[in-house]
């Protein structure tokens, strides 16, 4: 294995230990998000969120890593997000989690998975098509919500946690 | 910041905080080691996966392929991040007894019956569809919802929207409340 390979599974156990104590890779947690009844992975996530910004933020500033923007293409934003969304909902994993509930031995996650690697290699074989379509509709480019805004980060930061922890005042007393 | 339920596991807040630390490590780290800050992400990797196993079978076919060119068909750093969140999840859950196996999920039981086939079927096509999204979106929740909202990018924003959104209506038609 080479330095970037062994990095990664490294950071992947560390990954794959915190989702799993945070039992966000359990099927109901997912479909339970989405049916608004337990939001779990909502505080999850968010919580990751809010302490990661701040991070990068902060390194990004100091010029020590780079940001990495992924393209804000409307058409494949909107129309792969919701193609997402449905499929998610039905199958009750996400890619990461998928592979994290099999380690925890939900072994019916192999089912997913098996569709998302030949969803991939469909999506692979389509590529030209959605590239002369629905890749080739809108694209702003890779744009951060800062600059779009004219406003410093920390602002959108500000508001972003003030925004989260309100959620999590309200998820906790509706014992969501 | 309660424990989480009563199902043994650490609260989601005290975790997902934990997750956003590594996070922040990892892009140090990658920028200073591998020269290239590198986000968490898992979907490219189900791209090199499929790129691998139809290599075996049909290889001029993934050379000529566009975009397997364009992701590189290797097992590269995020390929073994997504092997380590398997290994992570087996360690974590086999040293708190959590490791159950099963083949049917409970709440899927409850509203389809004990049908594994139903599960399977189901499981896989619904597969398809949110990878073929994924990957016209060019990210999934970790992908956009964790390392993109952090970068505070615009695509994570609209990508998170549409994927809970979404997910929100079609889970209220598949599972909903009729009996």
């Amino acid at each position: 294995m080479d330095t970037a390979q062994i990095m990664g599974l490294v950071t992947g156990i560390l990954f794959g230990f915190l989702l799993q104590k945070g039992r966000v890779l359990r099927f109901e947690k997912q479909v339970g998000a989405m049916l608004l009844k337990d939001m779990t992975i909502l505080k999850f996530m968010l919580s990751a969120i809010m302490v990661g910004m701040v991070g990068v933020t902060l390194l990004a500033d100091a010029g020590v890593i780079a940001l990495s923007h992924k393209p804000m293409n409307v058409g494949a934003i909107l129309v792969g997000g919701a193609l997402f969304g449905a499929g998610w909902a039905v199958m009750g994993f996400c890619p990461g989690t998928s592979v994290g509930a099999l380690g925890e031995g939900r072994w019916h996650a192999a089912f997913g998975i098996t569709g998302m690697l030949a969803g991939a290699a469909l999506y692979a074989e389509l590529y030209p098509l959605m590239k002369a379509t629905v890749l080739s509709w809108t694209d702003f480019g890779k744009i951060g919500l800062p600059e779009t805004l004219g406003v410093s980060p920390w602002a959108v930061i500000i508001v972003f946690i003030a925004v989260a922890l309100g959620l999590f005042r309200w998820f906790e007393s509706r014992g969501l | 910041m309660q424990a989480n339920r009563n199902d043994g596991g650490w609260s989601p807040y005290l975790a997902g905080a934990l997750v956003g630390v590594l996070a922040i490590l990892s892009a140090y780290a990658t920028t200073v080691w591998l020269g290239k800050t590198t986000y968490l992400g898992a979907s490219t990797t189900f791209v090199r996966g499929a790129g691998i196993i139809e290599k075996q079978v049909v290889p001029e076919r993934v050379e000529a392929n566009e975009y397997f060119t364009k992701e590189k068909v290797r097992v590269d750093w995020q390929f073994m991040l997504v092997l380590g969140i398997f290994a992570g999840a087996f360690i974590a859950s086999s040293t708190d007894k959590s490791f159950k196996l099963e083949s049917v999920p409970p709440v899927w039981r409850e509203r389809f019956g004990p049908s594994v086939g139903k599960r399977a079927a189901a499981a896989f096509l619904g597969g398809i569809v949110a990878m073929f999204g994924a990957r016209m979106a060019d990210g999934c929740p970790s992908g956009h919802g964790l390392s993109g909202m952090m970068q505070l990018s615009v695509s994570a924003f609209a990508a998170l929207a549409m994927f809970f959104g979404v997910g929100i209506v079609v889970a209220a038609m598949v599972y909903g409340r009729r009996k």
